[in-house]
């Protein structure tokens, strides 16, 4: 009987994606030209680097034409951070002694991290703030500074982070963007509307509030991460 | 032009199979880790078929994060698949120490 649920599963599955895909050709160009788009993505194509000088495409959508879209994706990452501490937090309580990493690790690894360490949180930093430039943005930014701080943590027992600077550093971040996104509805006409003036194309300050609100977004989701992980490595069992 | 298309292939055939092992697999540890290579696969092809942006979000957050988060959860919870990680109040006691002396 589950079998065939299964199997009943995966045939509506598979009828579902043939239905609308059997239509196109297989390999046909759909996008249309540069000069001609006849699809949205073809717009963004053509008509990024001319309306916003931002020389990242998939940027100047994300933040810019899909920008609310984004917004809804940083709160969820927020309450789902939020949630975790939350419901973590009451074990922590009834525990008495912590179990978070209970062998030192080694003296290569604290060496290697100690040297690496800096470079991580360099490197996500310059992948957020050059997130209009170069391939990247807040989100990988953010993550990979956070697995930085996860370096940190493994090797080190007694790194932890302070949850009050962290709190701030996601409100005000948080406070940032939506501000921006009102700003364009008092200057302009629509939420998160691109009022800045755009700059010249492959320049570091160009593409209007794109970079602000990618740093926000990259010191957001950096400070959401680490303490997810540093609420999980300090987990206390009874 | 044919060693990309070979290589986009190789790396597809390892991902579905390191795929594969990851869901088979009863030690939990080693699924885990059979999934960070996955995620490490899967971002190499990222990058081949043109998408940077993903790429380095699945190399951040696959590789690094999840895998941290899944060994965490291990920890906390059971190794292998077949023990039942919720106990009755009776075996409590019974089964702590059985597991403090495989520890």
């Amino acid at each position: 009987m589950r079998k065939l649920l299964v199997l009943f599963l995966l045939a509506v599955i598979a009828f579902s994606l043939y239905k609308p895909l059997s239509t196109i050709e297989f390999g046909a160009d759909r996008m249309g030209s540069i000069e001609n788009p006849t699809t949205v993505g073809a717009y963004y194509l053509s008509k990024t680097p001319s309306e916003l000088s931002v020389a990242n495409v998939i940027t100047a959508i994300v933040v810019n034409y899909r920008g609310f879209d984004t917004l809804g994706e940083v709160s969820v990452l927020f309450l789902a951070a939020t949630g975790l501490g939350s419901i973590l937090y009451r074990r922590r309580k009834e525990g008495e002694h912590s179990i978070s990493i209970s062998k030192p690790s080694s003296q290569l690894l604290q060496a290697g991290s100690k040297l690496i360490y800096p470079a991580i949180l360099v490197l996500g930093a310059y992948v957020f703030i050059h997130g209009h430039l170069t391939p990247g943005g807040g989100f990988q930014g953010g993550a990979i500074i956070a697995t930085g701080i996860l370096l940190m943590m493994m090797s080190y027992k007694d790194f932890h982070l302070n949850h009050t600077v962290l709190t701030w550093i996601e409100s005000l971040a948080g406070i940032t963007f939506a501000t921006i996104g009102i700003a364009g509805l008092i200057v302009g006409k629509t939420f998160l509307e691109n009022f800045m003036p755009i700059g010249t194309l492959n320049d570091l300050f160009s593409g209007g509030i794109i970079p602000i609100i990618y740093i926000a977004v990259g010191f957001k989701v950096a400070a959401e991460l680490a303490g997810v992980l540093d609420t999980l490595l300090s987990i206390k069992e009874k | 032009m044919i060693l990309f298309t070979i290589s986009i292939v190789v790396l597809a055939v390892i991902l579905i199979g390191v795929a594969v092992y990851a869901v088979m697999q009863k030690d939990l540890l080693f699924a885990v880790i059979a999934t960070g290579i996955m995620s490490l696969i899967l971002s190499v092809l990222f990058f081949l078929m043109q998408a940077p942006d993903v790429a380095l979000t699945e190399a951040a957050i696959g590789i690094a994060l999840t895998t941290i988060i899944f060994v965490i959860t291990i920890r906390n919870t059971s190794r292998r698949e077949d023990e039942v990680p919720i106990l009755k109040e009776s075996d409590a006691s019974e089964m702590d120490d059985k597991q403090k002396a495989k520890i």
